[in-house]
């Protein structure tokens, strides 16, 4: 792998930026692996990386059934935090966190990591005592928190109408660990890194069917052919249940779509990720300058990557109405990215009935910030066959023996998550 | 943004509906076990295609229907009462 | 005159604004950028990136380069392309991304760097160490990134949000959307036109020829009652169905709207059919320093001379690949502006061939090869193709035409195709697809659709909207000719591809994020060969002009780099919106505290009047406490010692309020609630417990029955809008034949808890026609009565403890009734109580409430267990019992209280033990001060294998309070466990 640094930078522009070499090798495919992960995402690119250099894997192959990375890796609001509220999902995020702070030396390549501060507003003191409630769980976990108050939030982040006419803001709390990522780079930085330790990336190779011989899967057909695998892997997102009906299964999943959307580049306006949960909306402002935002789900099952108008006209009522400042900055683009929504809201790193065929799948809107950590929790149950301890509650069978996680406590019906 | 046409009201927006789920399962009944209702409750065919799904007039009539819809394209096939 | 001025046109009053604090003149009719222009200003604005001088290309939205503040009193608007800048008197406008002055921008030291910041440089260095991203790197590069500096100011405009319907929409006003709308409206139709312009005819207005067709059929159009014209207005989203978003610039004109006008206004547009009439985009060539300020689009050109008479340059050079370019040299050369040269790499066609016969200097099979000045343009490098030797021709104005890329962003969105067309080197949209009834209901018109050509394109249109009209060929209809403009058909040689022409120096695709074609090599170089991962990686297309004029080179260089035709590697996908939108027009005025409804109780004037304190729950405003604004304890336990020593009322209005009717009421209801209803004699209430299927609890309430086939179910008021829609879907969908029927009253019906020892006397002074003792109407019963001479509804179901009735009057009666039990009630000193007594006396008496029924515990956890029916079926039967939902260690409700009972208990707090003191065992969902002690804490929690922990000491730590109590776990029905209260 051609290591990035200042020196080569200023060495490749004396000459014209001739000398760069492709980040990842675009691989044709081989006839088998020892593992084939189907989804060049976040996490699929993780796993593989991550089963090359924790376990020594790199008979590896990532397929895609276009070019990697342009999925929810690609789709998302960048923002990474470990503010939960059960203790194993606070573990698992904050060891994602903690993979996220030292990311760009590990791949030699600036994913742009920014722990500028995460900010929730709360509106009562119901949900003041509900914030409490969360930052004290993560205290007990050893992961740091602030409880702000009205006047802290405001010094904090001065566009914050506090005194709103619809909900006011009484406090927050403040992650300041938490923070973005410069989201498509997660996707190259991990496809280089993978790549240079051997795995093959192969781009326009869709799954078309996933052959069984009796309880395990033979490999993939593709469009680019058989490709024959010891293990599969699905880690496709929204797709995840078109993957296992190939293999012959059901996941506890819905496809939704969530809407993004961004303004236009504008000075230094927004120092923090700022989540107004009861306005269903969240901003902040990218490196480049443009305000990163977002609300619910559409509330119906979709695969439509797209943006809808009523879900508009909503994010930035809410928007206004929490900060009223951005009235005049306009929104250049609003995109959608589908969503793989779990019926209790928390992913699923899991086997599945077909013996070798593992599956993350459920990462509802939060699998971004997941993707050092799922990958780790994957590869580990790819090479070892046992789930990592991080990812233990993260089972299939959770459905059937009813130890759900459902942090929202909304139940079984995502288009209410 | 879907229009979608009520049977009784005529075309409207999505936002005077709420979305139920899919309409192709149905609830299994007293002489069922925990697993048929596991499968009813958490697992989904979730296609990416037509889909057979109800929707609540809430804005309207408060009538349920049953509707035909591509989730990838959004292309609605028709609506009916259940 | 100005001498940038063109003599001779028709010139508008004069209007006063400034530019970068300097005073200039301009002309009603103006737009910023042409009265710049006509006053010699050339310089603009910096780039992106590097720095670079820049100065205006075109002529409309699709403007990368002359982006500029603009500011009124108290507004600010950043990036506005001058382009689309109308003037007015007063206008004040600035240059942005330079410092500390437009001629003076230090920051273009970057321009000079130019080589280290190329594609994706940011990806390769500033790595380390931990913490210096954040410290050091980001704050310099969000600095110098960003264009203008936002308002931080709220914005003293309003907006609004309006919906339209029509059976025709027509996208554009050019030749072919006003050959549409007219085809459209002459058959009847209600037809709906949308221009971005101040004007109507989009490339009709810039061609003298086609003046007198415009003028005749925007008169025509005008005459038709069912045709309504937008100016000013974009459609700037697709969404299917046939809804269309439009943005209308209402007052970005003027100083500052009108009174009550909104500044921009939203429609949203559902059409039964559309037209997409959106016409194309001239783009540029990329060769070395085509950013220079004075390079401009060919069409651009030709607009300021014609629209605004402002003259773009003296003497120009025009490199063009086609030949609707000579339209704007000849009209430029009319104009008394010198033509240098015209550069055409093409052999001689028949028009080309008559413009050098006309005495233009044609250099045919050459190329501009680099543009030489850095503020302004001082000339130009030209070569013949396919040789080495150059030559400079002088000029001030470099005229660029690569070709026309059809306007196809809304078909995209509206899942309709696009093609690539040869002969126009563009994608061009096509359809109407075959779900075109269903989904995108678009039919392409025009040169959106790759038809070029005035009359062609008129034809076009006319067609497109005769068949978005619905009519297949009406012979009744007078000939075509009379609506066509007067003018010969197309006859113009092919278009010669020609994307770049490799140069020294930088060759721009995109000129607002500075990308250059050697950053698309070096993507594709660096492997992100495909057009989207090109765009993310160097940024090309991703600014607020969505790189129209360059964004097709860029694909195209791409693709030359990869060996690949650009047909093949394609444009990336356009998403909404097609030119920016405020926050303000997409938010319309839900905003502020009309951002969501705000729910009041039938009572809330009495309720303020009295000094209630109001808490938002969801969208409700509730009374928390009457206490003329102290909101400390004291209040709240003297309304609960009020309630338990004497009588207090609370208003309940917000609770769910369901009518059930039918022969099968009580089975539908035996079936949602987990408990069962049958068994409930008329007269009668019961507490009822519903899960959701998988086995957890839903939601919580007294069900009464009046009649055999008649229920009243109350909910929470949380869950009331999804316990309706749950009651709903299982009566209509899942057990269609059940008789029964569902009516929502919660709005019709007010309701008041009256409770206390006296609530029995003060009810009797004012119920009629209902005994109210003991025995008449015991604990639970319920019934009818007239209450104050209202007839309504008595409850005796008690959330506080304590004897209590609820009543029930219809909502518009509520003020009276209310008052009526006051004035019974004022001897025995009755005080109304807010939520937070509500509370208070719940959690001593060991009810559930919202923090308990949070959806993740079971009826077991709460101590209701033994409510499930043992046999029939209901919703949740089957999950409940699966084996985590009975595991020993689940959270499971206990009472707690502090072993120093002065202590406070803090909501948020995580119980642990003495031993294990960083490991939660549950946390406290409720804490208060009691009714009872001078200053005591209680409270509930969910704590693991709770129900035998009773007793039990442990610490109720809250971190983030930097506080731990000692506390005992308890029963959570502390207050009479044996009801004897109630019941009494």
């Amino acid at each position: 792998m051609q290591r990035y640094s200042a020196f080569r930078l200023a060495l490749e522009a004396l000459r014209g930026h001739g000398g760069w070499q492709p980040a990842w090798r675009d691989a044709a495919p081989k006839d088998r692996y020892k593992v084939v992960i189907v989804g060049a995402g976040g996490h699929g690119l993780a796993t593989a990386y991550h089963l090359a250099r924790d376990h020594g894997i790199t008979d590896v192959a990532v397929l895609d059934k276009g070019p990697l990375g342009l999925g929810n890796v690609g789709r998302n609001t960048t923002i990474i935090r470990s503010n939960y509220f059960t203790a194993p999902n606070i573990r698992f995020y904050d060891h994602s966190l903690k993979l996220w702070e030292n990311l760009e030396r590990e791949l030699n390549f600036n994913v742009m990591v920014s722990q500028r501060g995460s900010l929730n507003l709360a509106h009562s003191d119901g949900q003041r005592d509900l914030f409490a409630r969360r930052a004290n769980a993560m205290r007990l976990e050893g992961v740091a928190i602030e409880m702000l108050d009205k006047d802290a939030v405001k010094a904090l982040c001065p566009l914050i109408d506090v005194d709103n006419g619809r909900y006011p803001v009484v406090g927050g709390f403040l992650q300041r660990r938490a923070g973005t990522v410069r989201h498509d780079a997660v996707a190259w930085g991990y496809a280089r890194a993978a790549s240079a330790r051997g795995v093959d990336i192969v781009q326009h190779c869709e799954v078309t069917a996933i052959p069984r011989e009796g309880a395990r899967a033979m490999g993939v057909e593709t469009t680019r052919g058989f490709i024959g695998a010891d293990k599969v892997v699905l880690a496709v997102a929204g797709h995840s249940s078109r993957l296992a009906a190939m293999a012959g299964f059901r996941l506890p999943i819905e496809t939704h779509v969530l809407q993004a959307f961004v303004t236009e580049a504008v000075k230094p306006l927004l120092d923090i990720v700022v989540t107004y949960g009861a306005g269903h909306f969240y901003v902040s402002q990218s490196d480049k300058g443009g305000l990163v935002f977002g609300g619910g789900t559409d509330g119906y099952n979709s695969y439509a990557q797209r943006g809808t108008l009523p879900m508009a006209e909503e994010v930035h009522a809410a928007g206004i109405t929490l900060m009223p400042a951005l009235s005049r900055l306009r929104t250049l683009r609003q995109w959608g990215g589908v969503m793989d929504m779990s019926m209790d809201g928390n992913p699923i790193i899991s086997t599945t009935p077909v013996e070798n065929l593992a599956v993350s799948t459920g990462w509802c809107y939060g699998g971004f910030k997941a993707i050092p950590a799922g990958g780790t929790c994957l590869a580990h149950l790819v090479a070892t066959g046992a789930p990592h301890p991080l990812a233990a509650h993260f089972g299939l069978n959770r459905f059937e023996t009813g130890a759900v996680i459902d942090e929202r406590g909304v139940g079984p019906h995502p288009y209410l998550h | 943004m879907l229009r979608i046409t009520c049977p009784h009201c005529g075309p409207r927006d999505e936002i005077e509906f709420r979305y139920r789920g899919d309409a192709s399962l149905s609830r299994p009944g007293p002489e069922d076990d925990a697993k048929a209702f596991q499968r009813y409750a958490y697992e989904r065919e979730n296609p990416a295609g037509m889909h057979l799904e109800w929707w609540l007039h809430v804005g309207g009539c408060r009538r349920a229907l049953k509707l035909q819809r591509d989730t990838a394209s959004h292309v609605i096939g028709g609506a009916g009462e259940p | 005159m100005s001498p940038h001025r063109i003599a001779g046109r028709d010139q508008g009053a004069p209007i006063r604004f400034s530019f970068d604090g300097e005073a200039i003149e301009g002309r009603a009719g103006d737009t910023l950028a042409s009265a710049l222009m006509a006053s010699g200003v050339r310089l603009m604005g910096r780039s992106f990136k590097l720095h670079r001088p820049r100065g205006v290309v075109t002529a409309g939205p699709e403007e990368p380069s002359a982006l500029v503040t603009v500011v009124r009193p108290g507004r600010r608007d950043v990036n506005l392309p001058a382009t689309m800048v109308e003037l007015f008197d007063g206008l004040e406008a600035h240059s942005q991304n330079r410092w500390p002055r437009l001629d003076l921008d230090l920051m273009s030291v970057t321009g000079r760097l130019g080589s280290l910041f190329s594609a994706g440089f940011y990806y390769k260095t500033f790595m380390g160490p931990q913490g210096a991203w954040e410290r050091l790197y980001e704050p310099l590069i969000r600095r110098a990134a960003g264009l203008g500096h936002a308002s931080t100011e709220a914005d003293p405009d309003s907006y609004e949000i309006v919906h339209a319907h029509c059976e025709v929409l027509v996208i554009g006003s050019g030749l072919a959307g006003l050959s549409a709308a007219r085809a459209a409206g002459e058959a009847g139709r209600r037809v709906i036109v949308l221009e971005q312009d101040r004007a109507f005819g989009g490339g009709a207005l810039v061609d003298g020829a086609l003046e007198s067709w415009r003028s005749s059929t925007l008169a025509a159009l005008s005459a038709m009652p069912e045709v309504r014209m937008l100016y000013r207005t974009t459609a700037v989203g697709a969404y299917g169905h046939g809804v269309v978003a439009a943005l209308e610039r209402v007052a970005d004109h003027l100083p500052e709207p009108e009174p009550f006008q909104p500044r921009q206004r939203l429609y949203v547009i559902r059409a039964r059919r559309i037209v997409l009439a959106t016409g194309a985009v001239e783009r540029l060539v990329a060769l070395a320093n085509n950013d220079v300020p004075g390079v401009m689009l060919a069409t651009a050109a030709r607009a300021y001379v014609n629209r605004h008479g402002a003259a773009p340059g003296r003497s120009a050079v025009f490199f063009v690949n086609n030949d609707e370019a000579y339209a704007a040299v000849r009209d430029l050369k009319a104009a008394g502006i010198a033509i240098a040269a015209v550069v055409d790499p093409r052999e001689p066609t028949p028009i080309a061939a008559e413009a050098e016969a006309a005495g233009l200097p044609v250099l045919f099979g050459h190329e501009v090869t680099a543009v030489r000045g850095r503020r302004s343009v001082a000339g130009v490098r030209v070569r013949k193709r396919g040789t080495m030797q150059e030559r400079a021709i002088a000029c001030d104005l470099l005229g660029l035409s690569g070709g026309y890329s059809p306007q196809t962003q809304l078909a995209a969105q509206a899942q309709l195709g696009t093609a690539w067309i040869e002969a126009i080197a563009g994608f061009a949209a096509i359809g109407p697809s075959p779900d075109a009834e269903a989904f995108s209901a678009m039919i392409p018109a025009g040169a959106a659709a790759g038809v070029f050509g005035r009359l062609e394109a008129a034809r076009h249109g006319a067609a497109a909207g005769a068949r978005a009209a619905g009519l297949a060929s009406d012979p009744a209809q007078p000939p075509a000719e009379a609506r066509e403009p007067a003018v010969p058909p197309r006859r113009d040689g092919p278009i010669m591809p020609l994307w770049e022409v490799r140069g020294r120096g930088k060759a721009f695709v995109d000129l607002q994020n500075d990308v250059t074609a050697d950053d698309m090599r070096q993507a594709a170089r660096e492997g992100y060969r495909h057009v989207e991962h090109a765009k993310r990686y160097t940024t090309h297309g991703m600014g607020t002009d969505q790189g129209r004029t360059g964004g097709l080179v860029g694909a195209a260089v791409l693709a030359a780099a990869q060996g690949r035709e650009v047909s093949a590697v394609g444009l990336s996908k356009p998403r909404p919106f097609v030119t920016p939108v405020s926050f303000g027009a997409l938010a319309g005025a839900e905003t502020g505290a009309h951002f969501k409804p705000e729910r009041r109780l039938p009572l809330h004037g009495w309720h303020e009047a009295h000094g209630a304190v109001f808490v938002r729950i969801g969208l409700w405003l509730r009374p928390l406490v009457y206490s003329g604004g102290d909101t400390s304890w004291g209040p709240v336990v003297a309304e609960a010692r009020a309630v338990r020593s004497g009588v207090g009322i609370t208003d309940v209005s917000s609770l769910g309020k369901i009518d059930v009717r039918g022969r099968d009421a009580a089975a539908f209801l035996d079936r949602i609630y987990a408990n069962g209803f049958s068994s409930l004699s008329v007269g009668k209430a019961r507490y009822g417990l519903m899960l959701r299927e998988d086995g957890i609890v839903f939601d919580d309430g007294t069900t009464s029955r009046l009649a055999e086939d008649h229920f009243i179910v109350t909910t929470t008021t949380g869950k009331a809008t999804e316990a309706l829609e749950h009651m709903e879907f299982h009566a209509q969908c899942v057990w269609p034949e059940l008789d029964v029927r569902l009516a929502n009253i919660a709005d019709h019906w007010a309701q008041f808890a009256i409770a206390g020892p006296r609530s029995r006397a003060v009810l009797s002074r004012i119920v009629a026609g209902l005994d109210l003792s003991n025995e008449g109407f015991p604990f639970m019963a319920a019934g009818e009565a007239i209450i104050a001479g209202v007839p309504g509804r008595i409850f005796r179901i008690s959330f506080s403890g304590e004897l209590a009735y609820e009543v029930a009057v219809p909502a518009g009666h509520a003020a009276f009734v209310w008052d009526a039990i006051m004035a019974a009630g004022e001897p025995d000193g009755i005080r109304p109580y807010g939520l937070d007594a509500l509370n208070l006396m719940r959690i001593e008496k060991g009810h559930v409430a919202g923090s308990e029924l949070n959806g993740q515990t079971t009826a077991a956890d709460l101590g209701l267990g033994r409510m499930l029916k043992k046999k029939g079926d209901f919703i949740g039967r089957a999950l409940a019992g699966r084996p985590a939902l009975a595991a020993a260690d689940r959270l499971q409700l206990v009472g707690l209280h502090p072993v120093n009972k002065a202590r406070r208990l803090r909501n948020g707090a995580h119980l642990v033990s003495a031993g294990e003191p960083k490991r939660s065992q549950g946390y406290l969902t409720a804490a208060c001060m009691t009714s009872e002690g001078p200053h005591d804490w209680i409270g509930l929690a969910l704590l693991e294998g709770g129900h035998g922990r009773h007793g039990e000491r442990m610490i109720a730590t809250s971190p983030v309070h930097d506080e731990a109590i000692e506390v005992e776990i308890a029963s959570p029905h502390r207050l009479d466990p044996e009801n004897a209260r109630v019941k009494a």
